[in-house]
């Protein structure tokens, strides 16, 4: 970690933004504040067209599918210098899983390899390859950080948020109990074993309330989304944001789970 | 096919071997003979004072206590005064150690029992094999010397060890019991014992003396 | 062999968990306790990350040599003068033990713990045929008066709040005083022992299970905190030792690499506070101490695992730190799981042992968080195989139709990107327009599971790709 950026680097590295399709469908302001924080970084950035990385299948047992949305990426991917996703879930399966779905194909697993070492999450982009110190943002209050579980543990994603969250004016980062466990969202056990996604999303919830901060940030949609969820069924008045949001200064769409007008109900 | 056998024949087949390579089977011999050492933690790697403070302190951390005296001579005043000091009757268990035998408990007026335990005494004395700095373990092996059952069921053990006898790690130990029982060779029991007995079964709170000692002394001979 | 498991009701023993009060109280305990006090066992060992990697060296390289160590043991406890039998199964082991507990006219068997004893219910066989067992664990004896099983495997009684346990001890030790204190822990730890002490003296057998079996000595070894598994084998006359193949190590060298990860990963404690070797019967020199010692080794499904995926789990030392650390294991316990290894180990391993059609929910009921894999000592890769077992699942078809089929259905867009884009631009368009008031939504069709607990967050309407197509790539072409 805190790697200095290589000299290998090119100038203008081309970077092929790997969406994910929750950002895609759900809150698209969060690519296009990792499109700003990339370009505010010299990045050339670039979005091909893309569904998914394969995880629902590759979580569920079914491997075909898997390698066949795998194949799609690889190729879809093969031109850049680097492939950036906003979310270590999504960036921890190109970089941990793809290679392993290519054990009997040396031809595969060769462009899956390749593929894996050029992937990043955004902030661990941003600090351990480019060497981001601080980024041009201001954000008024405090906030609470979610250490998203495949992030944290597939990819050593825990300090390069909060150094980059530290260099935002005006926010002060107030760490909840158990930052690094689980919010209980897990892809489909959301919905396959709800009654104990909803027991764990609990605790997580009690923990961000715990906090006090009036912001709860992660790196990830589908943990965002699940402890958004959470709250506004409690009614806790806390606003849930991707990390990106607020590093790229783009606030301006309410909090997720929220209404366009009031963005606190 | 006897149930052996078919275990065997199980686990080679899903191993995908015979048995009878010889490279494989140089390969086991020789990990048996060497016994080679793995990781072994800086912590304990000192010797002299440094060891031996290094021991009590990681026995203090076991919740056990620990005394020190000069000579062996010292032993019997030293367990009459601990007993005293906790309120325990002047009673004393012990085996055959020609090392506890041969200390002056005339020097006192405790009333000695020599043999295993039945399960009815309050207080035993063991000799130790060794010690371990590494984590202020005490390394106990069976006989008539020092009876099993005198670490287990009083509820006061007192052992005694020997300065000298204290190892950094626990590999120290097995060189020493490889070179009184012969390589392969094990006393019937080799207990290490680290702390008092203890249990957090109940709502995962810590209590002493579960089923075993309630209280653990440990005394260093200097000599 | 029937197996008595309620694995296949997974979802409804954790709804009952999630309901029940007394248990949810309990298991805020194992999250307090035992996670802090293995990262500062772990933080206090500068070697502790290599140590790991040494215990998974070490079990890895005994399981690929697995029938010439277990060889080697063997021979070294016949010349100890011990007895080795081999169980194919649990039915084989439950006889074996009958066999032995007859030969000596066994009317009481003391037991140490151990999880295998659990998996063959040897309890259940001894009492069926006239001879009693005692548990004398702390925590097993008091799931023993209770009927029930460990709902964990180093904390068997974790479920249990200290009020419960009172309960218990005033339903079963009729002879003592109806009007004694017991508000505190410690009297009713002080009762147990009174009351256990004599169990201990009077009994005939005793039976433990291992930790590890080494391959140099032929030295069956055993730890614990209570010393109740060295009372339960230097007491009785006979002393029967309980384990499974995989327990095997070659040295005392490697076995003293695995102790210093085992206590740290399971308590926290250097080590624990009892390690015992028991190498063969009383010696002619000893004053104490068996007069007969057996081993039993039970395969029970284990060889099987070999060369295959599920090797890795063989490496499984039983220290408890997957299920201390699992949210899953958190929010229902361990008796959810329905047999008799509970958490991620029990996940990957029951399904192994009692089939995958019986066990399917195991393996699925994990969010993959992967704090198992990054706390277990010999590393096993926990969220891999639990992710294995789906895809035999999903192979041999068990994995339920609705699932399949809206995988199915998803895949077919995924695969697709230009449909998929039109699809979900219309899917999203008209989401976002229903929730653009409230922002969210309280019930989405097919989407229950997630809205019976929580809202669902509206999208913003238009797609990412939508946007980026009309902003930016059809400004510059």
């Amino acid at each position: 970690m805190n790697a200095t950026p290589s000299s290998a680097r090119p100038e203008k590295p081309r970077v092929g933004l790997f969406v994910t399709c929750l950002v895609d469908l759900m809150r698209p302001s969060v690519g296009f504040a990792a499109v700003k924080l990339l370009e505010d970084a010299g990045c050339i950035v670039d979005v091909p067209i893309q569904t998914c990385c394969g995880q629902p299948a590759y979580n569920s047992g079914d491997r075909g599918t898997t390698r066949d949305l795998a194949m799609q990426v690889i190729e879809a991917f093969q031109g850049y210098d680097y492939v950036v996703a906003p979310s270590g879930s999504c960036a921890g399966m190109i970089k941990a899983h793809y290679p392993e779905l290519f054990e009997e194909d040396p031809n595969w697993r060769a462009k899956a390899d390749a593929l894996a070492a050029k992937t990043h999450e955004l902030t661990s982009f941003l600090v351990d390859v480019l060497g981001v110190t601080k980024v041009d943002a201001s954000f008024d209050g405090a906030v609470t950080y979610h250490d998203s579980c495949s992030g944290l543990r597939e990819l050593g994603v825990k300090t390069q948020p909060r150094r980059l969250l530290a260099s935002v004016e005006g926010l002060t980062l107030v760490e909840m109990k158990d930052s690094d466990v689980c919010c209980g969202f897990g892809g489909t056990f959301a919905v396959k074993y709800s009654d104990i996604s909803g027991a764990i999303v609990e605790a997580k919830t009690r923990n961000i309330d715990e906090a006090h901060a009036p912001t709860v940030l992660a790196g990830d949609l589908g943990c965002l989304m699940n402890m958004a969820g959470k709250l506004s069924r409690d009614g806790r008045p806390i606003q849930v944001r991707h990390v990106a949001e607020v590093l790229a200064g783009m606030t301006d769409e309410p909090p997720i789970g929220a209404a366009k007008a009031n963005a606190i109900k | 096919m006897s149930a052996r056998d078919d275990i065997f024949a199980n686990i080679r087949r899903s191993l995908g071997v015979k048995g009878s390579e010889t490279i494989r089977q140089q390969i086991v011999t020789d990990r048996l003979e060497r016994s080679p050492k793995g990781v072994i933690p800086k912590r304990g790697q000192v010797s002299g004072e440094e060891r031996i403070a290094l021991f009590k302190t990681m026995v203090e951390t076991s919740l056990a206590t620990v005394t020190e005296v000069a000579s062996a001579a010292e032993v019997p005043q030293s367990i009459a005064l601990f007993l005293r000091n906790h309120n325990l009757p002047a009673s004393l268990r012990m085996g055959d150690d020609p090392r506890l035998k041969s200390m002056p408990w005339s020097d006192t007026t405790l009333e000695i029992a020599h043999g295993p335990s039945e399960g009815r005494d309050l207080n035993a004395v063991s000799h130790a094999f060794g010690g371990i700095a590494e984590s202020g373990t005490l390394a106990m092996v069976s006989s008539a010397d020092n009876p099993s059952t005198l670490n287990f069921l009083p509820d006061n053990h007192i052992i005694v060890v020997s300065a000298k006898d204290i190892a950094s790690d626990y590999e120290s130990v097995w060189n020493r019991v490889r070179f009184a029982y012969g390589k392969g060779s094990m006393p019937r029991t080799v207990n290490w014992i680290t702390g008092p007995s203890r249990s957090g079964d109940i709502e995962q709170t810590l209590l002493l003396g579960a089923h075993g000692p309630r209280r653990l002394h440990v005394i260093v001979v200097r000599e | 062999m029937t197996v008595h498991s309620t694995s296949p009701q997974f979802k409804q023993n954790a709804a009952r968990a999630l309901n029940d009060v007394q248990l949810q109280k309990a298991l805020g305990n194992v999250k307090q306790g035992f996670i802090d006090k293995r990262q500062m066992a772990a933080d206090k060992l500068p070697e502790f990350e290599a140590l790991r990697d040494s215990a998974r060296d070490i079990k890895n390289h005994t399981l690929e040599h697995l029938d010439l160590y277990l060889e080697s043991y063997e021979e070294k406890v016949k010349a100890s003068g011990g007895h080795v039998h081999f169980a194919r199964d649990a039915a084989e082991a439950r006889d074996i033990i009958l066999n032995i507990c007859r030969e000596t006219n066994a009317r009481t068997v003391t037991k140490g713990k151990s999880m295998i004893s659990e998996e063959i219910e040897i309890n259940h066989h001894l009492e069926a045929n006239g001879i009693t067992p005692v548990e004398t664990d702390l925590g097993e004896y008091i799931i023993q008066l209770r009927n029930e099983l460990p709902s964990h495997i180093i904390a068997p009684a974790v479920h249990l709040n200290a009020t419960q346990v009172e309960e218990d001890f005033r339903r079963v030790h009729t002879h003592l005083d109806a009007k004694r204190d017991l508000s505190e822990p410690v009297q009713l730890l002080t009762e147990a022992r009174a009351v256990l002490r004599e169990r201990f003296l009077a009994a005939d057998v005793g039976i433990t299970g291992a930790n590890f079996l080494v391959a140099e000595t032929g030295t069956s070894i055993i730890v614990t905190n209570e010393g109740n598994g060295d009372l339960t084998q230097i007491l009785p006359k006979t002393h029967i030792v309980l384990a499974s193949i995989e327990k095997l190590v070659p040295t005392l060298e490697d076995v003293s690499q695995l102790l210093r990860v085992l206590a740290r990963s399971a308590t926290g404690q250097e080590l624990s506070v009892y390690t015992t070797f028991s190498t063969g019967p009383r010696r002619s020199t000893d004053a104490d101490g068996p007069e007969n010692y057996h081993v039993v080794i039970l395969d029970n499904g284990r060889s099987s695992m070999l060369g295959t995926a599920f090797e890795e789990m063989l490496r499984c030392i039983r220290c408890g730190a997957c299920m201390n650390h699992c949210p899953v294991y958190h929010a229902v316990g361990g008796h959810a799981y329905g047999w008799v290894y509970p958490g991620p180990m029990g996940a990957v391993l029951t399904p192994s042992l009692i089939g995958v059609d019986k066990a399917g929910h195991l393996p699925n009921a994990s969010t993959f968080c992967g704090r198992c894999e990054s706390v277990c000592p010999v590393r096993i890769p926990l969220p891999k195989l639990m992710r294995h077992w789906r895809e035999r699942e999903f192979e041999r078809h068990l994995t339920p139709a609705t699932v399949r089929s809206g995988l199915q259905l998803w895949g077919f867009f995924a695969k697709r990107p230009t449909l998929y884009r039109f699809a979900t631009r219309a899917a999203m368009g008209a989401l976002g327009f229903a929730g653009r008031q409230r922002g969210r939504f309280s019930w989405l069709p097919m989407a229950k599971g997630w809205t019976k607990y929580r809202d669902f967050p509206a999208p913003q309407g238009e797609t990412f790709q939508q946007r980026w197509k009309r902003e930016r790539k059809g400004a510059r072409a």
